[in-house]
């Protein structure tokens, strides 16, 4: 089982109450890091935009398929590679990039888990999951950064 | 995070998931309702009154143990999921695979 000090959590910037407006994690690509990486990140971001709910439900699960992604299909699941998450927390949104070191994959190639002959299939869920809990899902060219956008409220 | 199992009088396993059921438990879940079935239990409901949220590889575990129970002749049942954990269900049409009850005490019941 991981422990918290398996991740490096960096405040780069704060607010005038001290509450955190930017920060990164460093996570070691290890699957068992993910339930505590995510309490990080949301304990973080209380003081931020996002209500009790979305916060504990949205942002989580949302953050949880990311870091599973990255961690699964980016770092190949060795430990010596690390993913990189990236918040910034404003007025109007919480913004989470999570970055691995793999090659990047084609978001438009992953099949709909919805349609009927995927539904019972065990897995093939997470970006579907992760793109209805937050505001916007973009990725960068290449398809190893994946930017998550929750809005206020 | 952790998993709680009881049988009750009639035999139903009732298991509670406290916290979350994602990536880095979900094999814990599936070795305690697995050990259960090879002892006989035959009916279970998951009960996630007190879970606060799920991930698709949770998501994936649920469909491989009901998968399982079934091929024994048996059956897995949900229960106690709040909006956004139905919303989920939904969402992903997982809700057309299970059996969802409001209350552990009612998915129980329904045995």
């Amino acid at each position: 089982m991981a422990t918290p000090s398996a991740l490096r959590l960096v405040v780069r910037r704060r607010g005038r109450e001290g509450q955190p407006l930017e920060f990164s994690l460093a996570v070691p690509s290890d699957l068992a890091c993910v339930g505590d990486a995510v309490e990080l990140v949301a304990l973080q971001c209380r003081a931020g935009p996002l209500s009790g709910r979305r916060l504990a439900f949205n942002l989580r699960t949302a953050l949880a398929e990311a870091l599973t992604n990255a961690i699964t299909y980016g770092s190949r699941r060795d430990p010596a590679k690390v993913v990189q998450v990236r918040v910034e927390v404003t007025v109007q949104a919480v913004v989470i990039r999570v970055q691995d070191v793999g090659d990047g994959f084609d978001p438009a190639a992953v099949p709909d888990p919805t349609v009927p002959a995927n539904v019972a299939k065990e897995d093939g869920r997470g970006l579907f999951v992760l793109s209805h809990l937050v505001d916007q899902v973009t990725f960068n060219p290449k398809g190893n950064v994946i930017c998550l956008t929750l809005r206020a409220g | 995070m952790s998993f709680n199992l009881r049988k009750d009088s009639k035999g139903v396993v009732v298991v509670g998931v406290d916290g979350q059921l994602i990536v880095g438990n979900r094999q814990e879940l599936k070795q305690k309702v697995l050990e259960a079935l090879e002892g006989g239990a035959k009916k279970f409901v998951i009960d996630f009154s007190r879970t606060g949220y799920i991930d698709s590889s949770g998501l994936g575990v649920l469909v491989s143990l009901s998968k399982k129970i079934r091929e024994q002749g048996g059956d897995l049942r949900l229960a106690g999921l709040n909006e956004d954990l139905q919303t989920l269900f939904e969402l992903t049409k997982l809700d057309t695979l299970f059996s969802i009850l409001k209350t552990p005490e009612e998915a129980v019941a329904a045995f």
